[in-house]
C-alpha cells in the first residue's frame, strides 16, 4: 500500500459526490454532495502534502475549508430565502429566479 | 516504499470503507437527515486519516469545523425548512439518472487510471522533517510567512459572508407594521366586533363536520359558525345524486 491509495479514495469519492449533485433533487442534499467533493479534494491535498515532503498542500486544505465554510453559511441562506418564498426546498421548484 | 506502516495500512482498510459507506449512503438515502449523519460518517472518517498523513493540525480542523460546526449548521436548515421536504421522484429530463451515473462511473475510471498511471512510481517524501519542530509551528511558520496575504484576505470573505447570510436571513420588519398589545386591545372592543370566542361549528353529537352549525339557545342556527364556503356551496341534483362508487 503507498498514499497513492488515498487518492483514489479520494477520486471515489468526488465522484460519488458529483453523481449526488447531479441526481438528487433536494437542494440541500445537493450542498452536502458539494461538500463531500471539497472534502475528497482536501484529501488529495494532504496526501500530496505528505508526498512532496512540504506542508503547503495542509496549508490549501485548510483554506479550502475556511471558503467551505463561507460557502455553505451563504449557500444555506439562499435556500432558506427561497424556501420562505416557494415553500419547497427542491432545486426543481426554483426555477425562476425572479421572487 | 516502506513508508507506510502496517498500522496505517489497517486504519485505511478499516475507514476507507466507513468513508466510501457513508458516502453512498449520503447519495442514496431518501431522508435528508440520515443523508446528513452518513455524511458525518465519512467526514469523521477523512479527519482520522489527516492525523495519520502528520498532519494533526488539519485533522482536528475537519472533526471540529467541519462535523462540528457546518454539520450542525446543515441539520439546523433541514430542521427549519421541514425534515420531510424529501426529493420528488420525478425526473424532470428523462433519463438522467442513468446518465448521470454513466457519468460517474466514467469519471472515476478515468481518474483512478489517471492516478495510478501517473502516481504509480512516485516517492513518498514524508513529512517527518518539516514537523521535527511540531506539526503545529510548522503551519504557523508557514501560514504567517508565505501565505500571511492569503490568510488576510480570508478575513474579509470571511466576514462577507457572514454579513451576506444576517442580509439574506433577516426579515426586514418596521415599527409600524406590527400591532401593539394596546392597538391589539382596542380592535378587540372596538364597536362592531364581537369580542368573545365565536361559537365553533360541528358541535352536534352526531357530526363534527364543519358544515354543521352551532345552535343557539333558542336552537336557531348560530349564522357565525358557518364558513362561507360552506354557505355559498349549494348541490345541484346531479351532484347529490348516488355516484354508484362502491359495487355492493
Amino acid at each position: 500500500m503507498t498514499p497513492t491509495y488515498y487518492l483514489v479514495l479520494s477520486a471515489a469519492l468526488f465522484t460519488i459526490g458529483a453523481v449526488g449533485v447531479l441526481i438528487r433533487r433536494n437542494a440541500i442534499v445537493v450542498f452536502m454532495c458539494v461538500e463531500l467533493m471539497l472534502n475528497a479534494v482536501n484529501l488529495s491535498l494532504v496526501t500530496f502534502s505528505r508526498t512532496t515532503g512540504t506542508l503547503d498542500g495542509q496549508i490549501m486544505a485548510f483554506f479550502v475549508m475556511v471558503v467551505a465554510a463561507a460557502e455553505v453559511v451563504i449557500g444555506l441562506a439562499i435556500i432558506m430565502s427561497i424556501y420562505r418564498t416557494r415553500r419547497s426546498a427542491s432545486v426543481d421548484d426554483a426555477n425562476l429566479l425572479k421572487y | 516504499m516502506a513508508d507506510v506502516t502496517t498500522g496505517e495500512q489497517i486504519v485505511f482498510w478499516i475507514l476507507a470503507p466507513v468513508a466510501l459507506g457513508g458516502a453512498i449512503g449520503m447519495v442514496a438515502a431518501r431522508n435528508a437527515v440520515h443523508s446528513a449523519l452518513f455524511l458525518v460518517c465519512t467526514m469523521l472518517s477523512l479527519g482520522v486519516f489527516y492525523v495519520v498523513q502528520a498532519g494533526a493540525f488539519i485533522g482536528v480542523v475537519q472533526v471540529i469545523v467541519y462535523t462540528g460546526a457546518i454539520m450542525m449548521l446543515f441539520l439546523f436548515v433541514l430542521m427549519l425548512v421541514g425534515r420531510d421536504a424529501s426529493d420528488s421522484l420525478i425526473e424532470v429530463l428523462r433519463g438522467q439518472r442513468m446518465a448521470a451515473i454513466v457519468l460517474g462511473i466514467g469519471f472515476a475510471g478515468l481518474t483512478a487510471t489517471g492516478l495510478a498511471r501517473g502516481l504509480g512510481e512516485v516517492e513518498t517524501e514524508g513529512l517527518e522533517a518539516v514537523n521535527a519542530v511540531g506539526n503545529v509551528p510548522a503551519i504557523a511558520a508557514e501560514l504567517f510567512t508565505h501565505y500571511v496575504f492569503a490568510f488576510e484576505i480570508t478575513s474579509a470573505l470571511l466576514i462577507t459572508a457572514a454579513l451576506g447570510a444576517m442580509v439574506l436571513a433577516h426579515i426586514e420588519r418596521r415599527k409600524g407594521e406590527r400591532l401593539t398589545q394596546r392597538e391589539r386591545s382596542r380592535a378587540r372592543f372596538a364597536p362592531g366586533n364581537y369580542p368573545a370566542p365565536k361559537a365553533g361549528p360541528g358541535v352536534f353529537a352526531t357530526s363534527d363536520s364543519v358544515a354543521t352549525p352551532a345552535l343557539l339557545p333558542d336552537r336557531t342556527i348560530a349564522e357565525r359558525s358557518l364558513t362561507d364556503v360552506v354557505r355559498i356551496r349549494e348541490l345541484t341534483a346531479a351532484e347529490a345524486r348516488p355516484k354508484g362508487t362502491d359495487r355492493r
